[in-house]
């Protein structure tokens, strides 16, 4: 009796363990999404994440680090950078979920996405 | 006839299948619609030994001067375009004028257009232009338009007859759409078509603009997405010479009677296609740097003979590369 007990607090503990493991891996996760400033980086004339997922309301910020200047501009008109140069940023901020497709419109191969959930 | 006709002549097959990637300083010699290589020191002794009088009509091309550019592949791309400027006025002919091939600037300031046009106010003779993208990058290009496009059209395309030689300055950087290349637009087309409708068959054509107008690495972005249209009004035409430049580096290609040619940049190079991550400036040594910038000198012996383009370095290379 004593012994299997023991073993159900044991089973208890554990089980405890992993939820409260489980619960504060989650929270963490949605406070790193809260927290963190959403960023694209330009490197080597391409946006990365080519597609990046935000929440509404959320500002993003793209930071140039090529050697040569790129803008950010929507295709469909929502918003539009100036030059941006080596180290230079553009921030935007996402009021309304939707899908926003954007490019350099100097080097319009680079292509990317912010999608606003 | 060309200056180098002793020169044997690579047949059409042969010069596309070595394709021109070349080094810094080679003589391109068209005849009868192929390109003929030639390493520069050999083509100066060649000419100069048989005594060869000036040209009928010559000019110089420039490209991609980039001034505000300050990164570490030439922290001085003033120097070097007055060097490029030395270099003309210091020939022993002077060309009839310069076209430059558009990034005048880097960034579209208005402190960088006043050094680009006080640094080429050196230069002897006139000079026509054509934007880069780094041209248009404020005002929708008004600073462009009033200090270099004056009497043009739309965002600076214009045309001009010289010696015999219809030369024609097309802008592909404005309007791009995402995904795709540079682009001409409806609008300029139209305006290119009436341009040579009156021009009989047998005039020579010249036509410059920035982004190179033939597929020359679409990854890269080095090409443009309605050219064959505006070459399709130049088809008929029995000599014509296409000059870009944004790749800051020398290309060339025969196609029917069309030759393209694009220039080194006056400011930095860029890597060759697809052997490095992306087009962006490349470092290369200092005492390599002025190798690998320069100019294009064009000749027209007559204006019924095709042209000749000599690709000048700031500094001679030790070893000039010819096709094959």
């Amino acid at each position: 009796m004593k012994r299997s007990y023991g073993a159900w607090v044991a089973v208890v503990v554990i089980a405890a363990i992993v939820v409260l493991a489980r619960t504060s891996s989650v929270s963490v996760k949605a406070q790193q999404q809260a927290a963190a400033t959403p960023e694209v980086k330009i490197d080597n004339f391409s946006f990365g994440p080519t597609t990046l997922t935000v929440a509404a309301g959320t500002t993003v910020t793209w930071t140039n680090r090529d050697d040569i200047p790129h803008t950010v501009v929507s295709t469909e008109g929502a918003f539009k950078s100036k030059a941006v140069d080596t180290d230079e940023k553009f921030s935007y901020t996402f009021a309304k979920p939707g899908t926003y497709a954007y490019f350099c419109s100097i080097h319009p191969k680079m292509t990317g996405k912010v999608v606003v959930r | 006839m060309s200056i180098f006709d002793d020169e044997k002549e690579l047949d059409r097959r042969g010069f596309l299948h070595c394709m021109a990637w070349v080094g810094t300083a080679a003589v391109w010699t068209l005849s009868g619609g192929v390109l003929k290589g030639t390493p520069i020191e050999q083509a100066v002794r060649d000419a100069a030994a048989k005594g060869r009088k000036p040209a009928g009509l010559q000019f110089v091309q420039i490209s991609d001067s980039h001034i505000g550019f300050d990164k570490p592949a030439n922290p001085d791309v003033t120097a070097t375009l007055r060097a490029a400027i030395a270099k003309i006025n210091g020939a022993r002919e002077a060309p009839a004028f310069v076209l430059h091939t558009g990034d005048l600037t880097h960034l579209s300031k208005p402190a960088e257009f006043d050094t680009l046009q006080q640094v080429l106010t050196e230069v002897q003779v006139p000079v026509f232009y054509v934007p880069g993208e780094h041209d248009l990058l404020e005002d929708d290009g008004q600073s462009y338009l009033e200090r270099f496009g004056k009497g043009t059209h739309g965002a600076g395309w214009h045309s001009f007859d010289h010696s015999g030689v219809h030369f024609i300055g097309l802008v592909n950087v404005v309007n791009l759409k995402a995904g795709g290349l540079g682009s001409l637009g409806a609008e300029q087309l139209e305006w290119l078509e009436r341009d040579v409708k009156r021009l009989k068959s047998s005039t020579p054509i010249v036509v410059f603009a920035h982004i190179p107008l033939w597929s020359i690495y679409p990854d890269w972005g080095w090409g443009t997405d309605d050219s064959a249209q505006a070459l399709s009004y130049l088809k008929r035409f029995g000599s014509v010479s296409v000059l870009n430049g944004h790749i800051h580096q020398v290309m060339q290609k025969v196609e029917g009677h069309i030759t393209f040619h694009t220039a080194m940049s006056t400011a930095f190079p860029q890597p060759a296609p697809g052997t490095a991550p992306s087009p962006g400036p490349m470092k290369v040594e200092a005492d390599r740097l002025k190798k690998v910038l320069g100019l294009a000198r064009v000749s027209f012996h007559d204006v019924r003979h095709p042209i000749a383009v000599t690709d000048v370095a700031l500094e001679d290379a030790s070893q000039a590369v010819a096709i094959g």
